[in-house]
């Protein structure tokens, strides 16, 4: 009797953890590191720390965004760091000395509208041509960094400084210095304080998540992503338009991509073909981290966005705890390999040998 | 009625051609493309495209290529991938060239050396696949990261171009009777062996199973992590023994070198017809693959195209390739 009771109060607790078994891991170690990070660096939490580990980190998130949407449906997309690099490389080419004011929109519009476009392509010939994602967003991805490269041959450009400020500053610095009034006091002097530890980056995201990633994940659209990633052919008989929702999928990671693009630009303030490259290879780093499965069907960007911030804290902490600059890859690529396949071994969750297979 | 005879001959040979398996097919494919990229080369870029001199070259820098991407295709018949090529091949080639110190006695020393660490990477890495089960793609990104930390740690923070011992370079670089490279020969002899394991032998047979079905290949009895452990210890060594050649043919070792192997032996591999997927893909057509990009490369520096269209060709190769072999099949399951 009180044993199915305790198995039916058990339940729903058990399998919320089980089903976020992942997650959870990822959030853990991303607060350890972060608690060890805030521990070597006693000014870890002043406003221009935050500041700059929130903006360091922010590529990083959307790169791994752009790989986590695509990776849910099974598919891999090895082309986000080249749309990453094409975006930089379109942006310092087409944002126009002297106009602060209309020209940034255009340009922040047609990136975005290319960078899609370059999803859209990925995901038409994978589902069209029926071809094998990993191989055909391996062509792209060079056709990709080739377009970079014809739109800025050489690194440089112009990236207005507005611009940049506008991404990578602190909200505080952002608004007027009156903003709470002349002399704040109470609830305002708390928000002055508040919004000079906010990061502008950390607002961008928020602002992306709530427009773009949000009604799309809730759309639909969305839960067809995740149906066709975990069983395409149940999907399939299911009704769900399997290729709709695998172009969208291409066509969210091109978009992410280029708003990792995008943020790259404010940082960097100029234009680079190469810049972009390494973006992919860390990217499928992050997703794994962030406890998305490499199968497709489960995970999200919840997980990526802790990922992404545990795979930037690695090397400040090998900094402060004073590593030898030499060492610092070693140990990089050691928590890397460690925390990768710790989250994506399979040998220590399954029954049967068989279920490790596919 | 004549007419009609030829029409009927006609379609007997696309018959045929149909009637190929599609492993086949796309070495057919490959085959042709290779010799109508030489046609096209002598006709448009230079007439010098189809002369032995420059056909000998573009083969001698094939061979580094083609040894990379014989491991690699061994590694993708059995359905996973090894993206720790780049730095399997650094750290072998760093270790050696040191170790050797540029003296030919020490040599052998060196690249039984050099050898031994792509044995190790291939156990580690075939270890990891088989018995924990971690998925290739995300091993081999990991372990090319610690390899890459080694490397940085041992050659310190200004590497000392070791001179590689004149052997070596004589390896990389000799040509014989004007037109047999040694490097060619070398991976003549790793095509020779790789072809005999993969058609002739048991351990190839079971490759071809384990990338077919591997559920299936395990309950007929097959040890399939031996399977897997076997090609990751073959493309740890052939990325290894890569490494000892490049750097044979840079003259010296170097960080990075082995960067701008990883997707062009892949992409090799898939343009030779081999399937990503795994379980099918004949080793001739590899071959045809490795000499289909370096022709292509070879064009395209010969044309001195800005870097920016090399790429976009490179990938609109790779692409019109993919569509040639035929499309996935229309299956849901």
């Amino acid at each position: 009797m009180s044993a199915i009771e305790t198995r039916e109060t058990a339940a729903p607790f058990r399998r919320f953890i089980l089903r976020n078994f992942r997650l959870g891991i990822a959030f853990v170690i991303t607060f350890v590191l972060l608690g060890i990070t805030a521990s070597l660096n006693e000014r870890f939490f002043t406003p221009p720390v935050i500041t700059s580990t929130a903006n360091q980190s922010m590529t990083l998130v959307f790169a791994g965004m752009a790989q986590t949407s695509v990776v849910i449906t099974g598919g891999i997309d090895l082309s986000v760091g080249p749309i990453i690099s094409m975006s930089n490389s379109l942006a310092s080419a087409t944002f126009l000395e002297g106009d602060d004011g209309l020209n940034i929109i255009l340009v922040v519009v047609l990136v975005l509208a290319v960078g899609a476009l370059a999803g859209l392509i990925n995901g038409l010939i994978v589902v069209y041509g029926r071809l094998q994602p990993i191989i055909v967003t391996l062509a792209t991805s060079s056709v990709y960094s080739g377009i970079a490269l014809f739109l800025r041959p050489r690194p440089g450009g112009y990236v207005p400084r507005i611009y940049g400020d506008l991404l990578t500053r602190r909200v505080g610095q952002l608004l007027p210095s009156d903003f709470f009034g002349a002399e704040p006091s109470g609830i305002m002097a708390f928000l002055n304080n508040f919004f000079d530890y906010i990061p502008a980056s950390l607002i961008f995201l928020i602002i992306v998540l709530v427009v773009v990633w949000i009604p799309f994940r809730r759309s639909r659209l969305g839960m067809w992503v995740y149906a066709v990633g975990s069983n395409e052919g149940a999907a399939y008989m299911s009704g769900v338009n399997v290729r709709l929702a695998k172009v969208a999928a291409y066509v969210m990671g091109g978009l992410f991509a280029a708003i990792g693009g995008l943020f790259l630009t404010a940082q960097t303030l100029s234009g680079d073909a190469t810049t972009g490259a390494v973006f992919t290879l860390q990217s499928i780093a992050i997703v794994v981290l962030g406890g998305t499965s490499l199968f497709g069907g489960s995970g999200g960007v919840a997980g990526t966005i802790a990922g992404a911030v545990a795979l930037r804290l690695i090397p400040t902490i090998l900094f402060f705890a004073r590593v030898n600059p030499l060492q610092q890859p070693l140990w990089e690529g050691a928590v890397i390999l460690l925390a990768v396949t710790a989250g994506a071994s399979r040998i220590f969750t399954v029954r049967s040998r068989l279920d490790t297979m596919r | 009625m004549a007419s009609n005879m030829e029409t009927t001959r006609g379609f007997s040979l696309r018959r045929w051609f149909n009637g190929l398996e599609r492993q086949d097919r796309s070495v057919l494919i490959s085959y042709t493309m290779i010799i109508l990229l030489i046609i096209f080369g002598t006709i448009f870029i230079t007439p010098n495209f189809a002369s032995p001199t420059f056909l000998t070259q573009q083969l001698r820098l094939a061979s580094f290529l083609g040894i990379i991407a014989a491991g690699q295709m061994a590694v993708i018949l059995t359905g996973n991938i090894d993206l720790s090529i780049p730095w399997t091949l650094n750290l072998s080639a760093v270790i050696a060239t040191s170790i050797a110190a540029g003296e030919n006695e020490r040599l052998l020393l060196g690249v039984a050396a050099g050898l031994g660490i792509g044995l190790i990477v291939g156990l580690v890495n075939g270890i990891g696949v088989a018995y924990l089960r971690i998925p290739s793609m995300v091993l081999t990104l990991g372990v090319n990261a610690v390899l890459k930390g080694i490397t940085v740690v041992y050659t310190g923070s200004a590497p000392q171009f070791q001179q590689t011992p004149d052997v070596l370079s004589r390896a990389a670089t000799d040509v014989l009777f004007g037109f047999v490279s040694v490097a060619v020969l070398i991976w003549g002899l790793v095509s020779l062996v790789h072809y005999l394991v993969l058609s002739r032998s048991g351990l190839g047979r079971k490759t071809y199973a384990v990338g077919n079905n591997e559920i299936a290949s395990y309950l007929s009895g097959v040890k399939t992590p031996r399977v897997l452990i076997m090609v990751f210890v073959m493309s740890g060594v052939l990325n290894a023994l890569a490494g000892l050649l490049l750097a044979g043919n840079a003259g010296r070792s170097f960080n990075e070198m082995g960067e701008p192997f990883l997707l062009p032996a892949i992409a090799a591999v898939v343009v030779g017809g081999t399937s990503i997927l795994g379980g099918s893909g004949k080793y001739l057509g590899t071959i045809a693959g490795v000499i289909i990009i370096r022709l292509l490369d070879g064009a395209l520096n010969i044309v001195q195209v800005a870097p920016a269209a090399k790429d976009v060709t490179f990938g609109l190769v790779i692409l019109a390739m993919l569509f040639l072999y035929g499309r996935g099949e229309r299956v849901r399951e």
